[in-house]
C-alpha cells in the first residue's frame, strides 16, 4: 500500500493507506483523532470539516493520499496547548451553540474558516456560509449567535440566549 | 438578577468542553482490540420472497469471518413490541413477528437479509456484494388507503389483513359526539396529511457487541436513549441473556429525537454475533443505511371535523386517522397514534365531546415510531389547522376564537381521559402578542407588499403531555413497561457526589442541569456533583430519555434520593453536634443547630459517614448513598402560544420565515439557557417539517428520499433568529420540582404556525386557499396559487 505523509495538528504523521481510504478515515481510524465525525455519505452534513493547508475541507470528500505533504488541522488541534478553548470554541460554550456535540467539530472548523476570510460577517453571511453544515439540535440560532460573538460583534440585541 | 448557580441559573454546559475539543466518546469512537466489522446486505425491493440466498462464494472472500442469514436466527426471538393497543371491539392489535434477519420474506427496502462479518469494513462490504441472492418480487403496498382494500397484497401473510388495529377513543362517547354534530350551527372539516419524516440525528446509529467467554458476559455499546430498556428488551425477548450477564452502554450519543429509543436488529445482531464468534463485532450505519433502517416518524392522514354552536363555542370534535406503522411494529409504534395522540385532541380548549378514530396500517415501508413529540404534534397540527379554517369560514379573528374556547379553570378533566393539573393559556397568548409584536404586523405586511411579497401571520397554541408516565395508568393502556425513573445519589467521603440517573443525555445537557438541582438542595457548589448515565453497569434500572421526561421524572427521582441523603446526613450532624435531629438545619452546605452558633460543614458529615469513629452506629448504617425510584402520578402539561410570520414570493411560491415567536409555559425552569436551546431546536425541526422535509416512497415502495441529496434538512439559511420566552410559569402541581418538560414543545407547536401563516399570506393576495399539505415547497405553494 502506498505511504502517505502529512502534518496533522503540527505533528508529522505517516501511514500506509489503500487508494480508496478517505482522509476522514485516516484521521479517525489510523490516527485515532475521533473528534472529526462522519454524519453522512454524500458530502452534505459537514461534520467532518477539517482544515487542509488553511482551507476548510470535508474530510469525507478527499482521499488520504491527496493530503500528501499537506498541513491538516482538526478540532483536536485548535485549543491552546494547556487546553484553553480558542475564541470560537469559547463562544460556542458561552452562547450554547451546541447540544449533542456531533456536528460541533465541523461547525467550529467551518466557523474558523469563515472568520479567517470574513472577520465581521453579517447574520446572513454566517447563515449562507454554514450551508454545508447541518445541525439537528440547535435550530442554528445559537450557532449563528456564537459565531457572530466570536467575531467580536455585540450579540446582546439578538433574542434570548 | 440572574442566578449564578443552582436552580434557575444559566450555568454553562460542562459537557461542551469535550465536545468542542473533539474528545467526546461517541459509540463509533469505541474500538475494541480484535474487533470485526459487520455489513448488512439489505433488500433493494419493498416486498418479496427470498428464493435463493447463496453465501458460499462470498464466505470465501478475503477477511470474511462468517456470514449470517435468517436461518441463524430461527431459534432466536424476534424484536419485541413494547405496547399492545386494544381495538375498539376489544381485540388486541395484530402483532406480526419481526426477525433480526429476514426469514423467507423481505418487507421493506432496507430489510436486512444477511450480515457479513469480516476483519475490515471494506472486506465485509466487498463480500456482501458477492452474495448471490434472488428475491421474487411481490406487489408492494405503500399507500395506506390502498393497503386496506380487500384483496390488497398482505405485508404479513399470516395476518388477516394490513390493519394493525382500529381504535376508537372514547368509543362510548361516539353517539353523543355524532349527535352534537347533527345539532351544530357550523361544522368545519379539513383533510390533511402529517408528512412522514426521518429523524436524522446527526450521529448515525452504531453498535459494538463484545463477549467475554471467561465470564459469559456480553456488552453492547450502542447509540441509545435508554440503555436499560435495550438491555431488558434484547436480553429477555431476543437473545435470552439475563441482565446480570448483559451490560448495555450508551456513551455520548449524537442526538436521538425518538429514533434512538427503539431496539433495533443491528444491536441484537452485534451482541449475538460477538457471542457466536467470541470476538467483538462493530456496525456503523452509513447515512444512506440510516434512511432505510432508522424508524421514521409521523405519517398520518386525517379527516378532522370541528362543530361549533351559534356563539362560536367548540361543541364537538371528530377525527378519522390512518396511521402508518410501516412493515413491522417498532418498539413503541402502536402507542404513538393512539395514547400519545388521542389524549391530546382536546388541546387547550374546553371542547366537551371528542371522538378519535385511528386505523393503524402495515405497509411495505420502514417501520414508523416516535419522533420528537410523537403523536402530540399530529394532534396539535390537526386541531390548530381546523381552528384556523373555522375562523376563516366564520370570518372571525383566529386568536379571539381560540381565547373564547380556552380552558381557564384547573384542574381540568378533558373528555379524552387526561386531567390537566395547571396552566394559563391566556397568559401565554398575552405574552406571545407582546414578544411577537402582533400589533406591528399590519405595518410589516404593507412593507412586504411594497417589495412584491405576500406576508402572512400564523398563530396557534399547543399542549402536550410530558413527564411520561404513571406506570399503573400506562399499564392499563397497553404498555409493556413501567415508566418510572431512578436515581442513586452517592455521596463520597470528601463530600463530592456522583448521581447515577436512568435518564440519558444526548444533547439535553443533563450533566450540567441535574447538578444544579442537587447543589441547590444541599447548598454546595455544582462542581462537586457529577452525573453518571448511559451504562447499565453503573446505575440502577432506568427507563431513559424521551417524552420530555428526564427532569420531570428523572429529576424527581433525584430529588427524592437527595432528600433521603439529607435526612440521613441530619442524623449524623445531630450526633456530631450532640443536638436533637429536629433542631438541625441545612443551609449553604452547613448543618447548624437552630438558635445556636453550632455548625458542622457538609464535608464533616460526609467524612463521618465513611470514617464512623464518632457516629450513631446503633441507629444508622455508615455510608451516605441513597436510591429512589419515582413514578409520576400524572403527566405534565407544558403549553404555549406560537406565532410565525412568513413572506411568500408570488412569482415562485418560495416561503421564507421572517419572524418566529414562542411563548411557553414549562412550569419551573432549572437552566433557562438549556431550555431556550431546546425550544430553538424544536422550532428548527418543526419548520423543517412544515417547509422542507418529507420522506417519499414511489408506488413500488422504493425510497425516493434516501439521502441528504433528496431529503431536505433545514439549514442555517432556512430559519431566522427565534424570539422565545418562558416567563409564564404555572408550576406542575404533582412533581417536587414543579417542572413540566421542554424538549418537544418547539417541534409540536411550530408546524401549524407556519402553515397558518402561509395560508394567511396567500389569502391576503386574493387566493381562496384554506389548506396546503406539508411540506410547503415552492412547487406546492405555487401550484396552489394557480388554483
Amino acid at each position: 500500500m502506498p505511504r502517505v505523509t502529512m502534518t496533522v495538528n503540527g505533528k508529522p504523521v505517516s501511514g500506509e493507506v489503500e487508494g480508496r481510504r478517505l482522509l476522514v478515515q485516516f484521521l479517525r481510524e489510523d490516527l485515532d483523532l475521533t473528534g472529526t465525525h462522519v454524519g453522512c455519505d454524500t458530502s452534505q452534513c459537514g461534520a467532518c470539516v477539517v482544515h487542509v493547508d488553511g482551507h476548510a475541507v470535508k474530510a469525507c470528500t478527499m482521499f488520504a493520499a491527496e493530503a500528501e505533504g499537506a498541513d491538516v488541522t482538526t478540532i483536536e488541534g485548535i485549543a491552546a496547548p494547556d487546553g484553553t478553548l480558542n475564541a470560537i470554541q469559547q463562544a460556542f460554550q458561552d452562547h450554547h451553540g451546541l447540544q449533542c456535540g456531533f456536528c460541533t467539530p465541523g461547525m467550529v472548523m467551518s466557523a474558523a474558516a469563515l472568520l479567517a476570510e470574513n472577520p465581521k460577517p453579517s447574520e446572513a453571511e454566517v447563515r449562507d456560509y454554514l450551508e454545508g453544515n447541518i445541525c439537528r439540535c440547535t435550530g442554528y440560532h445559537n450557532i449563528v449567535k456564537a459565531i457572530m460573538a466570536a467575531s467580536g460583534q455585540d450579540v446582546n440585541a439578538i433574542a434570548a440566549e | 438578577m440572574p442566578k449564578d448557580g443552582g436552580i434557575g441559573a444559566a450555568s454553562k454546559r460542562r459537557e461542551d468542553v469535550r465536545f468542542l475539543t473533539g474528545t467526546g466518546n461517541y459509540t463509533d469512537d469505541i474500538n475494541i482490540r480484535g474487533q470485526a466489522y459487520v455489513h448488512f446486505l439489505r433488500s433493494d425491493v419493498a416486498h418479496g420472497r427470498i428464493e435463493k440466498l447463496d453465501t458460499a462464494q462470498a464466505a470465501a472472500m478475503p477477511g470474511v469471518v462468517r456470514i449470517f442469514t435468517g436461518a441463524d436466527f430461527e431459534d432466536v426471538g424476534g424484536l419485541p413490541c413494547g405496547w399492545q393497543v386494544t381495538d375498539k371491539h376489544g381485540a388486541p392489535m395484530q402483532e406480526p413477528g419481526h426477525p433480526v434477519l429476514a426469514q423467507g420474506k423481505v418487507r421493506h427496502v432496507g430489510d436486512p437479509i444477511a450480515a457479513v462479518v469480516a476483519d475490515t469494513p471494506e472486506q465485509a462490504r466487498d463480500a456482501a456484494e458477492a452474495i448471490i441472492y434472488d428475491i421474487a418480487e411481490l406487489p408492494a403496498v405503500v399507500d395506506m388507503k390502498a393497503a386496506l382494500d380487500p384483496g390488497a397484497p398482505k405485508v404479513h401473510d399470516e395476518l388477516e389483513s394490513n390493519l394493525c388495529y382500529d381504535w376508537g377513543f372514547v368509543e362510548e362517547n361516539k353517539p353523543a359526539v355524532d349527535a352534537a354534530f347533527e345539532k351544530a350551527a357550523h361544522v368545519t372539516t379539513l383533510e390533511l396529511v402529517n408528512n412522514r419524516l426521518i429523524a436524522n440525528p446527526m450521529e448515525p446509529r452504531v453498535a459494538v457487541g463484545d463477549y467475554a467467554r471467561s465470564t459469559d458476559e456480553s456488552t453492547l455499546f450502542t447509540t441509545s436513549q435508554n440503555p436499560h430498556v435495550i438491555r431488558l428488551l434484547m436480553g429477555a425477548f431476543v437473545l435470552g441473556i439475563p441482565e446480570h450477564k448483559l451490560r448495555v452502554v450508551a456513551p455520548d450519543v449524537g442526538g436521538g429525537f425518538g429514533t434512538k429509543i427503539f431496539h433495533y436488529a443491528e444491536e441484537a445482531f452485534c451482541t449475538f454475533a460477538a457471542r457466536a464468534l467470541a470476538r467483538p463485532v462493530k456496525w456503523t450505519s452509513s447515512r444512506s443505511e440510516a434512511f432505510m433502517s432508522d424508524a421514521h416518524g409521523r405519517d398520518h392522514v386525517t379527516r378532522i371535523e370541528l362543530a361549533l354552536d351559534a356563539d362560536n363555542n367548540f361543541v364537538a370534535l371528530r377525527t378519522d386517522t390512518l396511521a402508518n406503522m410501516g412493515a413491522y411494529l417498532s418498539t413503541f409504534a402502536p402507542s404513538v397514534p393512539t395514547w400519545l395522540h388521542g389524549t391530546l385532541m382536546a388541546g387547550n380548549y374546553k371542547t366537551p365531546l371528542i371522538h378519535v378514530n385511528v386505523r393503524a396500517v402495515f405497509t411495505n415501508t420502514v417501520p414508523v415510531d416516535a419522533y420528537r413529540g410523537a403523536g402530540r404534534p399530529e394532534a396539535t397540527y390537526q386541531l390548530e389547522r381546523v381552528i384556523d379554517k373555522a375562523a376563516i369560514e366564520l370570518g372571525v379573528d383566529p386568536i379571539a376564537l381560540r381565547r373564547q374556547n380556552f380552558v381557564t379553570e384547573f384542574p381540568y378533566e378533558t373528555p379524552v381521559a387526561v386531567t390537566y393539573d395547571t396552566g394559563d393559556y391566556n397568559a401565554t397568548m398575552d405574552k406571545l402578542e407582546e414578544i411577537a409584536d402582533l400589533s406591528g404586523f399590519d405595518a410589516r405586511r404593507k412593507e412586504s407588499a411594497k417589495r412584491g411579497k405576500l406576508r402572512g401571520l400564523g398563530v396557534n397554541t399547543y399542549i402536550e403531555a410530558c413527564g411520561i408516565a404513571p406506570s399503573n395508568l400506562v399499564g392499563q393502556l397497553g404498555a409493556r413497561a413501567g415508566l418510572y425513573e431512578s436515581a442513586t445519589v452517592r455521596v463520597n467521603a470528601t463530600g463530592s457526589i456522583s448521581v447515577m440517573t436512568g435518564s440519558h443525555s444526548h444533547g439535553q445537557g443533563h450533566e450540567t442541569a441535574f447538578p444544579q438541582v442537587v447543589a441547590d438542595m444541599l447548598g454546595i457548589d455544582e462542581s462537586m456533583i457529577e452525573i453518571v448515565h448511559g451504562d447499565t453497569a453503573r446505575g440502577p434500572m432506568g427507563m431513559g430519555t424521551y417524552g420530555s421526561r428526564s427532569l420531570a421524572v428523572g429529576g424527581s427521582a433525584m430529588v427524592r434520593a437527595t432528600e433521603k441523603v439529607i435526612n440521613k446526613a441530619r442524623k449524623i450532624a445531630a450526633h456530631l453536634m450532640e443536638a436533637s435531629e429536629a433542631d438541625i438545619e441545612l443551609k449553604d452546605g452547613q448543618f447548624t443547630v437552630a438558635g445556636t452558633d453550632k455548625s458542622v460543614a457538609w464535608g464533616d458529615v460526609t467524612l463521618a459517614a465513611y470514617v464512623p469513629h464518632n457516629y450513631p452506629l446503633d441507629e444508622i448504617e455508615p455510608g451516605l448513598e441513597e436510591t429512589a425510584f419515582y413514578d409520576p402520578s400524572n403527566f405534565t402539561y407544558p403549553a404555549g402560544a406560537y406565532a410565525c410570520e412568513v413572506e411568500v414570493d408570488p412569482e415562485t411560491g418560495k416561503v421564507t420565515i421572517e419572524r418566529f415567536a414562542a411563548a411557553d409555559d414549562f412550569g419551573n425552569v432549572v437552566n433557562p439557557m438549556i431550555v431556550e436551546g431546546q425550544v430553538h431546536g424544536g422550532l428548527g425541526q418543526g419548520i423543517g417539517q412544515a417547509l422542507l422535509e418529507g420522506c417519499t416512497y414511489d408506488e413500488n415502495g422504493q425510497l425516493i428520499t434516501g439521502s441528504y441529496m433528496d431529503y431536505a434538512m433545514p439549514r442555517a439559511d432556512d430559519v431566522p433568529f427565534y424570539q422565545v420566552d418562558h416567563s409564564c410559569q404555572t408550576p406542575c402541581t404533582h412533581n417536587p420540582l414543579g417542572v413540566k418538560g421542554c424538549g418537544e414543545a418547539g417541534a409540536i407547536g411550530s408546524p401549524p404556525a407556519v402553515v397558518n401563516a402561509v395560508v394567511d399570506a396567500l389569502r391576503s393576495g386574493g387566493h381562496d386557499i384554506t389548506h396546503i399539505d406539508m411540506p410547503l415547497s415552492p412547487s406546492r405553494v405555487w401550484t396552489a396559487m394557480q388554483g
